[in-house]
């Protein structure tokens, strides 16, 4: 019975799951001034999501204020200082989706799903980061103020 | 010439190779060339090199009976450093009977199913895998030598097609990271220039033997993309690109990769 219940909750979670709502933003200039959720984000939770190489994957290319993460990447400009560069409003739109500043940039998409080819099942309609874990982020890269951390 | 320098700045300042460029001949690298000191010696010595327990596995192989037919690769082919030296510089190679290009592994299974008689080896097994080596270990220090016909050049680009193609959650594509950034480090450790030179590989973090494209199914899962099935045509063929972008570089095999 339970193991029946379990089998047909997982048969129809993906249609269920396939297509996650992305919640709408207006891009203005450079940025996006709103949050996407409509409150602030958490910056302790958003500085865990950057340093963590599965959910945040910031630090594969990326290197940044953090004595303790040893292996940092050298592709991509050091966060360091991001806070002071760039208002919230223009982080979000950077972590949204970069490619609308540089449409060659690396730097992945992290709340889009169209456009998008051959994703593996497991990831197909879900944006990499939801929008709580956007908003934290950029909360965590507002407070990186100096160069010199 | 001012422009010249300017620009040359500019790349310099940006710590990254121009966009969207194949990598110039003269500046062409093996893994090799990016592995720490002790990695490489590793790979020199035949003592030291683990990947030659499959090589000696693969000799043993060629010399065995198998199949209906009860015959060993050595039956027809005779002496493996001769007749096998330089052949797996040339793969993948247009079949023309298949009507497309077939890899070395897949060569191996067609000479198992027409003149052995024999059950084809199932990818990365380890019998597949040691004959694999030890036919290419006949090549080392040849160079990629993939034929410049017409049937090869169509695959060569379908293969570069999906190299340069935007895939996966990530939105990578092969070039970004292999043609554009490979003097950088990803996470710490050096990117490289994604040459097939040594395959079969020995990698330490698969703590086993494995093939070209067992390493192209770990990139397409770190794209967060479809990995097509061991042996599919696609993967073929994106060997068959990297093979002839390597053209002129010597065969390492068995190589040993971080
Ligand atoms: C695959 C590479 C890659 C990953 C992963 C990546 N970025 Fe970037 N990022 C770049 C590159 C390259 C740039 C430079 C500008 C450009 O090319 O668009 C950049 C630019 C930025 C900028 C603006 C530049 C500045 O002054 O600091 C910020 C902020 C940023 N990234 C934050 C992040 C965060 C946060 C994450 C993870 C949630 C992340 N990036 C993940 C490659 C990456
Ligand atoms: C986000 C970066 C990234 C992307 C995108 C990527 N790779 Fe890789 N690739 C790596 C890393 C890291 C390694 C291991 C270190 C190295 O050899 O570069 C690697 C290794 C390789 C190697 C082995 C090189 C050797 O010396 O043995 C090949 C071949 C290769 N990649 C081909 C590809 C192809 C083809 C694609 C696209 C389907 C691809 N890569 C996409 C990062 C990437």
């Amino acid at each position: 019975m339970l193991v029946a219940g379990l089998a047909a909750a997982l048969a129809c979670s993906p249609a269920v799951d396939a297509r996650a709502e992305l919640a709408s933003y207006a891009v203005v200039g450079d940025a996006i001034p709103v949050s996407l959720t409509g409150a602030g984000g958490d910056p302790k939770k958003g500085r865990a999501i950057v340093a963590n190489r599965q959910v945040g994957l910031c630090l594969l290319c990326h290197s940044g204020p953090f004595p303790e993460e040893r292996f940092q990447g050298t592709l991509a400009p050091d966060l360091s200082g991001a806070g002071s560069r760039w208002s919230p409003g223009q982080l979000r739109l950077r972590i949204v989706d970069s490619t609308r500043i540089n449409p060659a940039t690396i730097m992945p998409p992290y709340y889009r799903i169209d456009g998008l080819e051959r994703v593996t099942p497991a990831f197909t309609g879900k944006p990499i980061l939801n929008a709580e874990q956007v908003e934290d982020v950029v909360a965590y890269l507002a407070t990186l103020r100096d160069a010199k951390q | 010439m001012r422009i010249g320098h300017a620009a040359a700045a500019l790349t310099i300042l940006a710590g990254i190779v121009p966009a969207g460029a194949e990598i110039a001949t003269a500046q062409r690298k093996s893994g090799y060339d990016f592995m720490a000191r002790t990695t490489q010696a590793m790979q020199d010595g035949d003592t030291s090199n683990p990947g030659m327990l499959w090589v000696l596995d693969g000799a043993a192989l060629w010399d065995r009976k198998a199949g209906a037919a009860n015959r060993s690769c050595a039956d027809c082919h005779g002496d493996a450093p001769t007749s096998m030296k330089g052949v797996a510089a040339r793969y993948p190679e247009f079949n023309a009977t298949l009507g497309r290009p077939i890899n070395i592994e897949q060569r191996i299974n067609l000479c198992r199913a027409d003149r052995q008689q024999a059950k084809p080896l199932p990818y990365e097994s380890k019998d597949l895998l040691a004959l694999t080596a030890f036919v290419a270990r006949q090549s080392r220090g040849q160079p990629i030598a993939i034929a410049e016909d017409e049937p090869t050049r169509r695959s060569v680009e379908t293969g570069r097609a999906a190299f340069v193609r935007r895939q996966g959650q990530l939105n990578l594509s092969c070039a970004q990271c292999h043609d554009d950034n490979w003097s950088g480090r990803l996470a710490g450790n050096p990117l490289t220039q994604g040459q097939p030179t040594g395959y079969p590989i020995y990698r330490l973090e698969w703590q086993s033997l494995g093939s070209l494209q067992r390493r192209l199914r770990n990139c397409l899962t770190g794209m967060r993309a479809e990995a097509p099935a061991l042996g599919a045509q696609e993967l073929v063929d994106l060997e068959l690109y990297l093979m002839s972008r390597a053209r002129g570089m010597p065969i390492e095999t068995p190589a040993v990769r971080p």
